[in-house]
């Protein structure tokens, strides 16, 4: 067993885990956060997607211990316009992928922000995001209900 | 997923004594296919040995305009990076074509140097595989091959190689430095990773306590390099094919230039036959193809794989074609 200090939405979170516990079933087995949810558990979809320092990961394919001293953040520590916008551009069927989505898409503004650029920016960033960057920039997670559409529609909302 | 003993590593010291001697012992960056191949059990270390602390995370301007990336700098902050992007277009291009944003952040680039094939035999623990289990045959020749290799390829294994940093590296002639407590060497990127041949399962020229520090690339030939990936979907997909290219044409004659290929072959494929064909040659279309046709002469295709060798060939001319029309920036 290995003694981690996990720092989770703000709390700090004292565990005492075996090493090949990964940060998704820290979150989820051991302290209850079951927002972020397990979908392929191999990096292949997203659903497991979490903010650490500001930056979206999968959860899935990273060990807790790993991540001792940073600041995990869950969708269920988000307040973010984001998660309106979902809801009123129907940005989800089963909600499965929605936490994944939602912290991923605000790792991704985040990111657009900063001036990172993308397979589909062919000038130095900045400037508009338009539905071409989003599917792009948001490609690392899935959707199997094929809400794109609306998950598109909510973030440039948001992004505007 | 097997348990293991868990030491991180606040320097390099600390990391390489910690492997000395240890002969199951595996050091852990981002995570992103060592956690992975953890899960499947393919990969079943005794001691992981966490190096994502260690300060190897600057990129720096080296004199004579080369650049020095530490190993442990993550694809994203790679990609991004103002140097890269002016005068390594190719790279900054070839990594944000790879995996997502999620895993680019969290992905270093000595680990992909080292990333394993995405092939579906050598996962699969049912079906025979060379590199898994040494002796036990190769599924996939006769297989589902559409993801396999058709140069560099043997008897024995048809896997290839999924980077895309690695290709734009091998088109750069970067060189791996990898340190031990036994010292410190450095060996070109096109001599650390292996052909199959009857040794699938020996793929870098990378001894067990070594440790990769950095990647150097030298002054770029020029500036003018662009990385094309053709993949089954628009994003998030390895690569059928890819091409790494830099092109400099002075009086219509080709006077410098470097070309890779990515999902061809079990290794970032350096096309030096095709680079041999085109030096000195007309900058036109007719030469492209004349030089992508003699690097693809010695492919050998599956039955469903045969199609790469001709996709290959185009795409070495699109690229080179639309580096001549524009040789934008990335």
């Amino acid at each position: 067993m290995v003694e981690v200090r996990l720092r989770v939405n703000g709390t700090d979170e004292p565990l005492d885990i075996q090493p090949q516990v990964s940060l998704l079933d820290a979150l989820r087995e051991y302290l209850g956060l079951t927002g972020t949810k397990k979908g392929c558990d191999q990096g292949a979809c997203g659903a497991c997607t979490v903010l650490a320092d500001g930056e979206r990961i999968n959860s899935c394919l990273a060990l807790a211990v790993q991540y001792e001293g940073r600041e995990i953040t869950t969708i269920e520590g988000l307040d973010h316009p984001l998660q309106g916008a979902f809801v009123r551009h129907d940005g989800f069927q089963c909600g499965y992928c929605t936490s994944g989505q939602i912290c991923s898409a605000v790792g991704m503004l985040a990111e657009h922000k900063d001036g990172m650029p993308s397979a589909v920016t062919k000038q130095a960033s900045g400037g508009e995001l338009s539905a071409a960057e989003i599917r792009e920039r948001m490609s690392g997670n899935l959707c199997r209900c094929g809400a794109y559409n609306g998950i598109v529609g909510a973030i440039q909302e948001v992004a505007r | 997923m097997r348990t293991f003993s868990y030491v991180s590593a606040p320097d390099v010291e600390t990391a390489l004594r910690a492997v000395a001697g240890e002969p199951n012992a595996k050091f852990l960056g981002g995570g992103t296919n060592l956690v992975d191949l953890m899960r499947e059990n393919i990969e079943r270390p005794d001691v992981v040995v966490d190096i994502s602390r260690l300060p190897l995370t600057e990129v720096e301007e080296l004199p004579g305009g080369g650049v020095r990336i530490g190993a442990l700098v993550r694809n994203s902050a790679l990609a991004a990076h103002p140097l890269i992007r002016t005068r390594y277009p190719v790279l900054s291009q070839a990594i944000l074509c790879g995996a997502s944003a999620q895993l680019r952040n969290m992905a270093t680039v000595g680990g992909n140097l080292l990333q394993r094939t995405r092939c579906l035999y050598f996962y699969d623990g049912a079906s025979a595989c060379n590199k898994r289990e040494p002796g036990s045959g190769c599924a996939a020749i006769g297989g589902f091959t559409r993801n396999h290799g058709v140069l560099g390829v043997s008897e024995h294994c048809i896997a290839t190689h999924p980077s895309d940093l690695c290709v734009a590296l091998a088109a750069l002639d970067a060189e791996v430095e990898v340190e031990s407590t036994r010292g410190t060497r450095r060996l070109p990127l096109s001599e650390f990773h292996r052909l199959p041949g009857s040794t699938p399962h020996v793929e870098t020229a990378l001894a067990p306590d070594e440790l990769i520090t950095a990647v150097e690339l030298p002054a770029p030939v020029t500036e003018r390099s662009r990385y094309r990936k053709v993949r089954d979907r628009a994003s998030y997909a390895f690569a059928l094919v890819s091409v790494a290219a830099a092109l400099d044409v002075g009086d219509g004659t080709v006077t410098a230039v470097r070309l890779a290929l990515g999902g061809v072959a079990p290794k970032p494929w350096r096309a030096v036959e095709a680079e041999r064909v085109l030096l000195g040659a007309p900058a036109t279309e007719e030469a492209f193809r004349t030089a992508a046709e003699a690097e693809l002469a010695a492919a050998t295709g599956q039955d469903g794989n045969t199609f790469k060798i001709e996709l290959a060939r185009r795409t070495i001319v699109a690229t080179l074609r639309d580096l001549l029309s524009d040789g934008s920036a990335a």
